[in-house]
């Protein structure tokens, strides 16, 4: 066995070129973002607005429900005491908290899902669109390294909205979290990511095999999304709706921003906030299903990237563009 | 006049092909139809959230939100046509310095790759107003005396929008490849400060003029008081008579078709000496 051969093999080696390679990949992303900082306006400030529209929508709701009840409207029959009328009011006052709160947590996980689609989904094939790909299946790292450092990168850069997102939630808007146990909502918040970028890695190289319908799909993997996973509103409402809003719930549960979100939301605004009727699952359940698949989609990531990476090789694909 | 119809009709050609041909028809029709439609639903299930938790039905202001938000389709949809163009062609496809020596107007060239997105646009549209008004009990009027003035005030809408993302392609001359960020960002903008999605008077009081000075606030305004004939919702507009804000409207287009003009030079000028027009900033 030559010298070389036994370097090679050498698991100290394997790890620590792993490890360079995940930086590796995630320096461009940092260093690239910082060379060209017009995307903080782009990517960190002005997405904010968008985040606002949904809270003006909630806020606008909330005046028509307050006045309904300085009105002497207490729900479907007229207030029956000063007391009662002042419950009401309360009650809608932290209730407008609690859904723009889930807005402004909505928003922090969108930053992510679209990092996670353009940024890690598409990333691979636009590699092959630019003539980087075939440098990367020649370098001696694995592919997989390549994948983290580019999910690494790819969640710098994302933190950066997300932050800007919370804490204009809580200057601007005025959201009050109440978090009673940090450790958790850091879990949770953590697993959700590991299993988001997993999810990221997978269609890397899924996206390889669909060419250029993957754009398309990336495209059409935002609205509905955002629908069927409650970025923008307690997921449990899905499940209030007879026949298909279980079915669209349980399909948007597949993306792990739902149950993240579900179990943030839980952890921030307590279990009670909406009345407790809107929670899916326990914080804690959410967690362990976060778990699993954070697991299953780091699993088929590998596998998915080692057969479509022979595949392309066997058909001739792999530096084909345009297709 | 001959070269600038044959650019925009063969630009306007080229856009249809490379927005539709990675795919079936059926398929393309069902990807056109789902993303608004998903986007709307996003609302229902926000007003259906708070009236479980909040005990209050407002069909109305339902109502009013469904309708903006079924025309924003066309807002995010030519903006992102127009204002890709260039980003398009000069990352993905590096064609751009092809297309660019030619001798043609790129400003027509820019607006006829848009014409494609605005067709697929106004069939989303026309789908999800069908779909509010079968399945969601959404409240829409439209007589044919008032035909004219939603077509026209709908032309001059979109003609304002191209004006936009003309506008905005002229920045994007410059720019890294960031028009994912600025596909969601621009709209967002108008998102917020045009009453697309609740009334003008929700916002605060000194951020109303912000919205006054967009030229959609206006087009929105009008077409929601051609199909939600009778709405009690104060937008902050209703001093205005339709002629006034058609008035306002067309002012305002022509403002900003002028802006696209300079600044679209402008930023082809910078791009030219800083050598940016066929750049590539992949990273």
């Amino acid at each position: 066995m030559s010298a070389a051969t036994v370097r090679r093999s050498d698991l100290k080696f394997r790890v620590s070129l792993n490890l360079r390679s995940v930086l590796g990949r995630a320096y461009p992303r940092v260093i690239g973002a910082n060379r060209e900082p017009s995307w903080i306006v782009f990517e960190g400030i002005l997405p904010l607005l968008g985040i606002a529209a949904y809270v003006f929508i909630y806020q606008s709701f909330s005046e028509a429900a307050i006045a309904a009840i300085s009105a002497g409207q207490c729900g479907a029959s007229a207030c029956t005491s000063p007391e009662q009328q002042a419950a009401f009011l309360q009650a809608a006052k932290a209730n407008v908290n609690a859904l723009v709160a889930s807005v402004v947590l909505g928003g922090t996980m969108v930053a992510f899902w679209l990092n996670v689609l353009w940024s890690m989904a598409s990333q691979l094939y636009w590699e092959k669109e630019i003539g980087n790909l075939q440098l990367y299946m020649m370098a001696p790292m694995n592919r997989m390294a390549l994948l983290g450092g580019m999910a690494v990168g790819g969640m710098f850069m994302t933190s950066v909205r997300a932050i800007a997102t919370l804490v204009a939630g809580v200057v601007v808007f005025g959201v009050v979290f109440q978090v009673a146990d940090p450790l958790m909502l850091l879990a949770v918040f953590f697993v959700t990511l590991v299993a988001l970028y997993g999810m990221g890695m997978m269609f890397a190289s899924l996206y390889l095999l669909w060419g250029r319908e993957a754009w398309n799909l990336s495209a059409l993997m935002e609205e509905p999304i955002f629908f069927s996973s409650g970025f923008y509103f307690p997921m449990g409402g899905l499940f209030r709706i007879p026949g298909w809003g279980s079915a669209v719930a349980l399909v948007g549960s597949i993306v792990p921003a739902g149950l993240g979100l579900d179990a943030m939301r839980q952890l921030t605004l307590g279990p009670t906030a909406f009345g407790g009727q809107l929670w899916v699952l326990s914080a804690l359940v959410e967690l362990e299903v976060l778990v699993v698949l954070a697991v299953v989609f780091l699993i088929l990531a590998r596998y998915c990237l080692a057969y479509l990476e022979t595949l392309a090789k066997r058909e001739g694909k792999l530096t084909s563009r345009h297709q | 006049m001959k070269t600038y119809w044959s650019t925009l009709k063969t630009a306007a050609w080229l856009g249809w092909e490379m927005d539709s041909n990675w795919t079936e028809p059926w398929l393309f029709v069902v990807y056109s139809v789902i993303k608004p439609v998903a986007g709307a639903f996003i609302l229902v299930l926000m007003y259906l959230v708070f009236t479980i938790i909040g005990n209050v039905q407002s069909s109305t202001l339902f109502d009013f939100m469904y309708v903006g938000n079924a025309f924003f389709i066309f807002v995010g949809t030519t903006l992102f046509g127009t204002f890709q163009v260039i980003q398009s062609d000069r990352e993905w496809y590096q064609t751009i310095r092809y297309v660019y020596i030619s001798p043609i107007s790129f400003y027509v060239y820019i607006l006829g790759r848009a014409a494609s997105k605005i067709a697929v646009a106004t069939f989303a549209v026309v789908f999800t107003l069908i779909f509010g008004v079968l399945f969601l009990d959404v409240q829409i009027h439209l007589t044919l005396d008032e035909l004219p003035l939603l077509l026209a005030s709908l032309a001059l809408g979109l003609f304002v929008l191209l004006a936009i993302g003309v506008t905005l392609a002229g920045c994007t001359f410059l720019m890294a490849r960031h028009t994912q960020g600025l596909a969601e960002a621009i709209p967002g903008l108008f998102y917020v400060f045009c009453g697309v999605l609740f009334p003008l008077s929700v916002l605060p009081d000194w951020i109303q003029p912000v919205g006054r000075a967009i030229p959609l606030t206006y087009w929105f305004d009008i077409t929601r008081r051609i199909l939600l004939v009778g709405s009690p919702i104060n937008t902050g507009l209703t001093g205005y008579g339709d002629l006034e804000i058609m008035g306002l409207l067309l002012v305002s287009s022509v403002l900003f078709f002028l802006l696209s003009l300079g600044v679209f030079k402008f930023g082809e000028l910078l791009a030219r000496k800083a050598g940016k027009i066929d750049m590539l900033t992949s990273y």
